[in-house]
């Protein structure tokens, strides 16, 4: 078994709001392995939000130990962290954040021009091509934001953190600006992705979106509550998952029914 | 540092959209640096041009040329004459004949008036000079000869056309040999001067007769006062000991006490082309400051206008920093933004401003030569303009917590 891709100990974080010091995280431990399927839930001011932007790089705890994919990202300066981000993160967020009149290649590739990669115009654009075929946006490679509904929207999001295959996925409640119908289609790629072997952490405060994960953590007042493992019964015959796979599900070249379609979940 | 080539090209592509998308701002940010660099351009090119026709009309006015006026000179090298000139023919003969440093000396004396040929008709100039005039101005006749010193002696009716004259006067050409009136005075032409063209303050020097002194004194003026001397040094070396030698001889002969002002001026060919250059370069310095405050207004237009962009896209920084761009990334982006729209105005500006220079010169008379000297400099400026104000703005951006970044609405 390789090591965890998330390992947590002892992790706080205090605000210091003027003279006032608020804890929002109180001592946070927790590990999630490698393909794993990890919701994070709980109520608005319970400290998820914190945990996330831990999670995602985008902010550093102000003790305790943070090993992402093995390295030690607690204690990273500000580029440090731009290039981990880059690297192992792929962030989806609630409101999609795309660019906005950027064709969908140029949304999906943004990654990679910040990659130290230095990969060519051509391997970039196979690159981008390829995430966008794995969310089932192939065809609508050229359009703009505009031109897609917000389920399109968010999955051009999705392609984008996979165009760098990073080590996790972390989405910050992907399906909060989405009905429920596409929130359903949302939660297949995910499910479909991880099923291939991606590790997905999921942000959000929606017990239904929840229980399609793997394993539901809760937060509560900056202290992780119950951690369930829900054994979920999904046929998935076409599906192989192992670390090693590429992203695209083993035998979705040869199925014409794509792994998230509404029918299946 | 590893930002690679390819990786600025793609960011320069990030920030032309930008612009791209807000033309009607891009273009009024721009305004600024337009007005800038087009004054900056159009200053050049008034002064390159004076200064070059400046050159050529030191060597127009002959070499080694001096000047006598009656009336003192202030401090300030303003001329002001209102008495009657002290200059006499006498004098002329003098300086010629006691001061070894001058080669020649030719008095002067103007009139003005109606020429009549025939039907036609002209208004111009009629200068009385000696026969040294055409050694002194290195000006010779392209058709006939200059008058004699016989002609001078017994005060004869006779001219030398400036070209600009005979060619309204005589379209056909044929002027030698011809009766004209000047003031109803009857005269015959002996000679058409070369054409030289306009002097440093515009004036057309081929608009003028020339006749000699006494018989413009005595037919058209009817004083025995000069209205200036024409002198030449006998080399260029000797200019200053030519000048030291007139002032002291004229002051001997005005009977001037010492410390008593002089009742004439002399101005070399250098004094002459310094004043001209004065004014050009008052006009330069006028063009200048204009070009230096719209340099600076339009350079925090463009810091405003950045500072609003960097606001309005916080979010798209936030995206940008989320997924892995580094600090410099949004630096470079936004710098880049704001010299590629400082840059777009120079090279607008300098369009405008080489429009400018030759309207100036068409309309106004002044020469002016645009080089490609001032539009590097003006090009160059305006980058450099982008840079130091594209900076703040863009160290901000480069600055933004990614967090706050994205929850920014």
């Amino acid at each position: 078994m390789s090591p965890p891709v998330i390992q947590i100990r002892d992790l706080t974080k205090v605000y210091r709001m003027g003279e006032v010091e608020v804890p929002a995280l109180k001592g946070i431990n927790l590990s999630v392995d490698r393909g794993e399927f990890v919701a994070i839930m709980g109520p608005s001011g319970s400290g998820k939000s914190t945990l996330m932007n831990i999670v995602g790089c985008l902010d550093r705890p102000t003790s305790g130990i943070y090993l992402l994919d093995g390295i030690d990202v607690s204690r990273l300066d500000r580029d440090r962290r731009a290039e981990i981000r880059n690297a192992k993160i792929g962030f989806v967020f609630q409101s999609f954040n795309l660019l906005a009149r950027t064709r969908t290649t140029e949304n999906v590739e943004l990654p990679l021009l910040y990659s130290d990669l230095g990969l060519s115009r051509v391997e970039r654009d196979r690159r981008a091509r390829r995430a966008i075929a794995q969310v089932g946006l192939a065809g609508r490679e050229d359009h703009y934001p505009s031109q897609l509904s917000g389920g399109q929207q968010q999955r051009v999001a999705i392609a984008r953190a996979l165009v760098t295959e990073p080590a996790i996925l972390l989405a910050d409640e992907p399906t909060g600006n989405l009905d429920t119908r596409t929130s359903e289609e949302i939660i297949g790629i995910f499910q479909a992705l991880n099923d291939a072997g991606k590790t997905v952490v999921l942000i959000t405060h929606e017990a239904d979106i929840a229980a399609h994960a793997k394993r539901v953590v809760h937060v509560r007042d900056g202290r992780i509550g119950d951690d369930e493992r829900i054994v979920q019964v999904r046929a998935n015959p076409a599906i192989v998952a192992t670390e090693d796979e590429e992203l695209v599900p083993a035998a979705a070249s040869s199925s014409s029914v794509p792994a998230w379609s509404p029918e299946r979940t | 540092m590893r930002v690679s080539l390819l990786r600025l090209w793609n960011i320069t592509k990030v920030g032309l959209m930008a612009i791209s998308r807000n033309k009607m701002r891009s273009a009024l940010t721009m305004l600024g640096i337009i007005i800038g660099v087009a004054c900056v351009i159009a200053m050049v090119a008034v002064g390159s041009g004076a200064s070059s026709s400046i050159q050529s009309t030191i060597s127009s006015l002959g070499t080694n040329f001096i000047m006598i006026f009656p009336g003192a000179a202030t401090q300030s090298g303003a001329r002001i004459f209102t008495g009657e000139s002290k200059l006499t023919p006498e004098d002329v003969e003098a300086i010629k004949t006691e001061a070894p440093a001058v080669a020649y000396a030719s008095a002067g004396v103007r009139a003005a008036g109606q020429v009549v040929a025939g039907e036609l008709n002209w208004g111009t100039s009629i200068y009385g000079v000696d026969v040294d005039w055409p050694f002194i101005r290195a000006w010779n006749t392209s058709q006939g000869a200059f008058f004699t010193e016989g002609d001078v002696k017994t005060s004869a009716k006779v001219c030398v056309l400036g070209s600009t004259v005979a060619d309204n006067l005589f379209p056909a050409g044929d002027g030698v040999g011809q009766a004209i009136r000047i003031k109803h005075v009857p005269f015959r032409v002996v000679g058409v001067l070369e054409k030289k063209g306009g002097n440093m303050m515009g004036q057309d020097q081929d608009d003028q007769i020339i006749a000699p002194y006494t018989t413009v004194m005595k037919q058209l003026q009817g004083t025995a006062k000069l209205n200036l001397i024409y002198v030449s040094a006998a080399g260029s070396d000797q200019v200053p000991e030519a000048e030291k030698e007139i002032e002291a001889l004229l002051r001997q002969r005005h009977r001037l006490q010492p410390g008593q002002d002089s009742d004439f001026t002399m101005r070399s060919q250098e004094e002459i082309a310094s004043t001209a250059a004065q004014t050009t370069q008052t006009l330069s310095i006028l063009l200048g400051s204009v070009a230096a405050i719209s340099l600076l207004v339009g350079g925090i237009g463009i810091m405003n206008i950045m500072l609003v962009s960097v606001t309005e896209r916080t979010r798209e920084i936030g995206i940008r920093l989320a997924i892995g761009a580094k600090g410099r990334h949004v630096l470079i982006q936004f710098l880049l933004e704001a010299v590629a729209l400082s840059v777009a105005g120079g090279a607008i500006g300098i369009g405008i401003g080489v429009t400018a220079s030759h309207l100036i010169s068409k309309f106004a008379g002044w020469p002016t030569n645009v080089s490609t000297g001032s539009i590097a400099l003006a090009f160059g400026f305006a980058a450099a303009i982008g840079v130091f104000f594209g900076f703040y703005p863009a160290r901000q951006a480069s600055r933004l917590d990614p967090i706050d970044a994205l929850r920014y609405e």
